[in-house]
Formats: structure tokens, sequence, C-alpha cells
């Protein structure tokens, strides 16, 4: 996968989580402690969405539905997941009009 | 000084016209109403500037309405009571939690059921763990001063919380009486315009505001609101002292002393009932009792410093408590006991609950309490912790 053609890029690539080592350093009020660049939300996914690419007729309707918006459109025009945020909804494989997305049993 | 004769509610209202808000968003609420009403006519006749007046459809949204217009670095305010409070509550937790120094002047009135309109603490007292600041006020002038106060207490870059001016229904809210307000000129002195802690209309840096905080951060934010109330006490003083320096009446004390300098009983309490109280320890003084009065201003934050100060020198604290929790006891007494149990000062504490839902305290009534505690003090000894004291027995 070409990491740098994922939801966010070479920005996601580059991005630093905030840490903060004592009370002193967090802001006063509490506002943006870091972003989705750094926060991943893909951790709390149970199955994941595997695109069959052979049953794929690019029609974008799993990259409209997702609600994340976890799904990408690549440079070859297929579309795939960002498993850093997809929580495994599974709305795309649901949605899908020629079954070419299969929910996994995810194995950690 | 320009003077006015005015109802608490109206003291209110031109507490918050002269403190210059630019956001009000209200829901109508006896005896509140008269507070907002007044503000709408403020806007009505164009005698107010820059304030947006938001009609929203519950005090849930009348809360949250404030708090965005505080998110935006606007001065906003608010009034509710009872119910409307209780329903106000889950937003309560979120002004202060998001540092938005929105002042609300919350008009007490007893919690139903039976239903009732009347003069009763514990709807305040029942957001005590909001983590907004809590000033009772005594007299229609104190809930025009203490609304500029809090404004300029709220927002106080040590502070940066959300402040409630607790008034008594009818007793203040709807009775007239001179209150002294100063010139806009002297306020604007006073009270500059608010330097926000943050503003979310900085469209070049976006940021959220209450996102999620997990097990590794939350904690730190929860420490910082105690801090901040801790600092409170300090701005407190200074701002109190402020505003003697340049109006006349001194709020450098968190707990106001009435004739305590050598008395053996104090009558402790917030709000109105003090001035009732006042009267009593002027009868009963010049009947040979030694007594004398502590009208807690602050409830939040608590004042222990100076209770502590008070207590080490008198023998008996009767404390009235115009509230109750159920299952255990005043919710005023609560607290102040809790305070000086790590201490040397032990004078005999009694916890009288008189007044609630609108319920009179007289002269009388408190001629009774002094006698209660002079045989409760001879003896040396508590004939019961916990005394209903107007129950129809």
């Amino acid at each position: 996968m070409n990491v740098l053609n994922t939801l966010f890029g070479e920005k996601k690539a580059k991005a630093e989580k905030m840490v903060f080592n004592s009370v002193e350093e967090y802001p006063e009020a509490p506002v943006t402690l870091g972003t989705t660049l750094s926060n991943f939300t893909g951790d709390w996914r149970t199955f994941m969405p595997v695109i069959d690419e052979s049953k794929c007729i690019k029609c974008y309707i799993c990259w409209k539905f997702c609600p994340e918006p976890a799904i990408y459109i690549k440079e070859d025009g297929y579309t795939a997941v960002d498993y850093d945020y997809c929580k495994g909804c599974g709305v795309c494989a649901n949605e899908c009009p020629t079954k070419a997305i299969s929910m996994v049993r995810e194995e950690k | 000084m320009p003077k006015k004769v005015v109802s608490g509610n109206y003291a209110a209202a031109y507490a918050a016209k002269h403190a210059r808000v630019e956001v009000v968003a209200a829901y109508p609420i006896t005896p509140q109403t008269s507070i907002i009403e007044k503000i709408a006519e403020f806007i009505a006749n164009g005698e107010v500037e820059n304030l947006q007046y938001v009609p929203v459809e519950s005090e849930h949204s009348a809360m949250a309405a404030c708090i965005g217009a505080s998110a935006t670095g606007a001065r906003a305010f608010t009034a509710t009571s009872a119910q409307g409070l209780a329903l106000m509550h889950e937003m309560l937790h979120w002004a202060a939690g998001a540092r938005l120094p929105v002042v609300m002047v919350d008009v007490n009135r007893a919690m139903a059921p039976p239903w009732s309109v009347w003069d009763d603490q514990t709807d305040s007292l029942a957001q005590r763990d909001t983590g907004w600041l809590q000033f009772y006020a005594e007299n229609n002038q104190e809930v025009y001063d203490g609304v500029l106060m809090a404004f300029k207490i709220g927002e106080h870059e040590k502070v940066n919380l959300p402040v409630m001016v607790v008034e008594s229904a009818f007793i203040l809210s709807h009775t007239y009486d001179v209150v002294d307000m100063p010139e806009q000129e002297e306020i604007d002195e006073f009270l500059p315009p608010r330097k926000p802690l943050y503003t979310l209309t900085d469209f070049e840096n976006p940021f959220s505001v209450g996102a999620l905080g997990t097990p590794a951060d939350y904690y730190e934010f929860r420490y910082k609101i105690a801090k901040a109330m801790e600092e409170a006490k300090k701005v407190i003083k200074e701002v109190g002292k402020e505003f003697g320096e340049r109006f006349g009446r001194d709020y450098s004390q968190m707990i106001e002393l009435y004739k305590t300098d050598d008395a053996e009983i104090v009558f402790m309490g917030m709000g109105s009932l003090m001035g009732t109280v006042k009267e009593a320890v002027d009868i009963l003084r010049s009947e040979g009792y030694k007594v004398g009065a502590a009208k807690v201003r602050w409830f939040r934050p608590f004042p222990r410093e100076e209770l502590y100060e008070l207590a080490k020198n008198v023998e008996g604290i009767a404390v009235l408590d115009r509230n109750f929790s159920f299952g255990q006891e005043g919710i005023l007494f609560n607290e102040a006991k809790g305070v000086l149990y790590n201490t040397d000062a032990k004078p005999i504490m009694k916890n009288y609950i008189v007044g609630l839902g609108g319920r009179d305290i007289t002269v009388n009534d408190v001629k009774a309490i002094a006698k209660n505690m002079k045989e409760i003090i001879q003896k040396g000894k508590l004939d019961r912790e916990i005394e209903w004291y107007h129950l129809k027995r």
C-alpha cells in the first residue's frame, strides 16, 4: 500500500502525538489535545472490511457511505480502507452492489 | 452616585446592562422572569447596543447558548430558578469544564413537588459540584454589586470559571429597595472588556473544545479547575477590596462578620435571611446576649480559612440552613463542620433547618434559637444536632 496515498497522505505520516508530561504543560482549558492525524480509532474494530478488487466496479458507493470516512480512492481508481480509522461498522460491505467487500474477524 | 428604587430582579437586570453583556439567552420561570423581561425592555427601548438576546426553548438550551457565546469571547448572562436550574444542570458542568465565565443569577426557589415558587436554597446548593462560583446576596444592593463583581472575578485570568449570583425569591426578587448604581464610566473602569482564555472564532487556528479526554488526560483538567477555585479566593478578596475602594461597599471578606468580635454565639447562614439575623443580633445584644452573625457570601469557593479564624474564638455556632440534603443535614452546616474537623477550633455547632419553601424566618425565631444555643453552651452538650425548627408538633 502506498502510505502517502492514504486519507491524509504525508500529513498523517509526519504528525506527532501531543504528549504532556506535567500538569503545567497542559492547556488551561480542555482544547484540542492533538488531532485525528495522531489519534487513531482503528483499534476499536472487531471486523475489518476486505476489498476484493476483482469484483469492484469503481462505483465509489463505499467511499461515499463510509461514515468515518476511512475509505479513500487509490491512484489506480480502486478504493482502499485506511485501517488507522476504520471502526469496522460494515456499512461499506452492506452497501457494495457487487458484494466486493467482506467483513473478516480480525485476529490481534 | 445615582440611586434607583428597584426590585432585586431589576437590580440584576441593571447590573447585567451596566456590565455591557453581549449575549443573553434565557427562558422564563417564576420568580426569575422579571430579570429577563427587563433586559428585553432595555433592548426594545434601544437603551443597549451590541446585545444579542436569544429566546430559547428551555433552560438547558439557555445555558448551551451562553456557553457557545462565551466560547466566542462574548460576555454572556442568563438567569433562572429551581426547576429551570435543575434542567440546566448538565450544561453547568460544561460551562465550568470548558472554563467559560458565564454569569447567571439564580433566584432561589424551592424544588417541587409540592409545587412552590418561594424561597429555598436547595436549588442552587444542588449545583455545588459543578465548578461554578456561588455568591449569596443579602439584599438588592448585593444582587447588583454581586453581578458586577461576578464578571470581573469569573473572567480573571487566574479563574476563568462561571459564577452564580443567588438571590431570594420574592424577599429580594420582587421587593423594592434603594440601590446605588455607579455611573457607566466608573463601571467601565472597574470592568473592562473581557479577555477570553480562547475564542472559537480564531479561524486561522481552528481547534475544538471539550473533545475526548481519556483517562490519561482528564485528571489534569480537573486539577486545573480545583486550582482555579483556590486562586479565586484571592481574586474575590482583591476584587471585593477594589469594589469597596471605588464604590464604597467593601466585599473583601468572603464571610461578612457582624458583631462577632466578643461573641460567644454566632449565627451562620447565607442570603436574605441574614438581614433578619442582624436585626435580631442588635436586639439580643441589648438584652445582654453576646451574639454575632457570620454571613457566608461565597459558598464556592468555600471560605475555609475565614471560617477557621472565626470558629476558634467562639463557643457556639448556630448554622441556619434554608436548605436540606436528605439523608444527611443542612448543607452549609455539613460544609462548615467538615472544614473544622482537622483543626483545633471546636465550637459547639447546631443545625437549624429554617424557612424551607419560603416559610418566614422572624426576629423572634432567631431570638428563640439564641436562647436554645445559650442553654446548650451552659450544659456543654447538644440537645440534638439537627433541629427542624418550625416543625408543627
